[in-house]
């Protein structure tokens, strides 16, 4: 099957995109954020959407934002940790690494 | 299939992905590109206005300090100090970093306050306790020395003298300030007999048992990132929180690059150590300072013959020759030039 190629996290990770984007796993790999295995600068998600973020290096990453949208601190976790967020207001939100500032991107809510 | 079944399947096969390693390849190491802005593509003309920008003392309101005052080459384009002196005397709260292969850096300054090197050049001028100069009085000043109206118009045809061309200036020489290959580049190039024994083992240190590489990495040896690593300072410096308030930032400061570490003493934020044995000491011991730790910072149990082999691999960054300029003969006020 052509899907075979994929790895099922990102089978799953599109269905998931495809039938439900509830919620959206970003990965924090290699000190960037990385969305089905690509480096990824900006999305939109809906309204109520959720991202979690998932630290896949060996040491610790951070979340935060301090867009006036939305102005939240998940903290600093290591490796196989995650953290989530919950997006309820329309808008642009700018998010980062506080540790590594080059891991930046904006969520847009629709 | 529900939102809460998709997100245990995904956990799930999270977890049995095997973990990104910190070990890096060789590849990783390879000198980069430097990037420049579209509108500062450096050229002859701009590189050498900025060299006598970088060397003009009359760029500080004292016409006594220049970037070369603290930024000198001929001790590593830092200062030597423990921290910076600036304008009337004064001690800074920081040590002054030296500019070689600030090119490669995605943020400036040891906290990161400036983006380009193009609007850092111009912060120290400005700033009350450095070089302390009016902008608007500099650039009525420079406008009246025939060299640099002259030298300004070839270099940014049409721009004048500002504070945006002085800038730019000041960015393109300082992104010639690149080291020439070291020992260790020419050992990633492939010639296994460029390094020690004592530095290969000391590299593999690096990588592994002292995890120096979560924070010094890539060619330029430093991540672009802000950590707490427990330096001793009365009183606390907050560093990069003064520029992004996030609590993990108290007391954070930008990894600085180790190329041509011998050539750049004395050590961390503050210079409070002289030798790289201190510096491993204090990361052997998990560092000084627990408030806000980053909790990369942990003991580490390096024997001193494991440090001396970090010491050796740290020797084989810095480039057989330091780098070498030519200080130029800065244009003086023209005749005609009356008030």
């Amino acid at each position: 099957m052509k899907m075979s190629k994929f790895p099922p996290v990102l089978l799953a990770m599109s269905l998931s995109f495809g039938v439900m984007a509830d919620e959206v796993i970003i990965d924090q790999l290699s000190k960037e954020f990385v969305l089905d295995g690509e480096k990824v600068e900006a999305i939109k998600i809906n309204k109520g959407d959720t991202i979690i973020f998932r630290n896949r290096d060996e040491f610790f990453h951070n979340i935060f934002s301090l867009s006036e949208l939305s102005t939240f601190d998940l903290g600093s976790f290591p490796q196989n940790d995650s953290r989530s967020v919950t997006f309820d207001e329309p808008g642009v939100v700018e998010i980062e690494c506080a540790i590594h500032p080059d891991m930046f991107m904006t969520v847009e809510v629709e | 299939m529900s939102p809460k079944v998709l997100l245990v399947v995904q956990l799930a096969v999270f977890s049995a992905l095997a973990p990104h390693l910190v070990r890096a390849e060789k590849s990783d190491y390879v000198r980069p590109e430097i990037s420049m802005p579209a509108d500062n593509m450096s050229n002859p003309a701009r590189i050498e206005l900025g060299k006598n920008l970088f060397f003009d003392p009359r760029l500080s309101g004292s016409r006594w300090i220049s970037c070369a005052t603290c930024h000198n080459p001929a001790l590593g384009w830092g200062d030597g100090l423990a921290t910076g002196i600036g304008h009337g005397m004064k001690n800074l709260l920081r040590s002054s970093p030296t500019v070689i292969n600030t090119a490669y850096n995605k943020f400036q300054g040891w906290d990161g306050r400036a983006r380009t090197l193009e609007e850092q050049a111009v912060g120290p001028i400005k700033a009350q306790g450095e070089m302390h100069r009016d902008m608007d009085d500099l650039v009525t000043e420079l406008q009246g020395i025939g060299g640099y109206i002259t030298m300004f118009d070839q270099a940014y045809p049409g721009d004048g003298i500002t504070e945006i061309t002085i800038g730019k200036a000041l960015a393109a020489f300082e992104r010639t300030l690149i080291t020439e290959d070291a020992a260790f580049d020419r050992w990633v190039a492939g010639d296994e007999t460029a390094m020690s024994e004592a530095a290969k083992r000391g590299f593999e240190l690096f990588e592994g048992k002292a995890r120096c590489n979560i924070c010094h990495s890539g060619f330029n040896f430093q991540d672009d990132g802000f950590h707490n690593i427990g330096v001793a300072q009365d009183p606390p410096d907050a560093g990069r929180y003064n520029v992004r308030p996030v609590p993990v930032l108290i007391g954070a400061f930008k990894t600085p690059t180790l190329r041509e570490i011998t050539r750049t003493a004395p050590y961390m934020h503050n210079g409070s150590y002289t030798t790289l044995m201190q510096v491993l000491d204090h990361y052997n011991r998990g560092g000084d300072v627990e408030r806000n730790l980053s909790p990369n910072i942990e003991p580490l149990g390096l024997t001193h013959r494991e440090k001396l082999d970090i010491i050796a691999f740290m020797v084989a960054l810095v480039s057989d020759q330091p780098l070498a300029v030519t200080i130029p003969n800065l244009p003086q006020i023209s005749p005609e030039y009356t008030e």
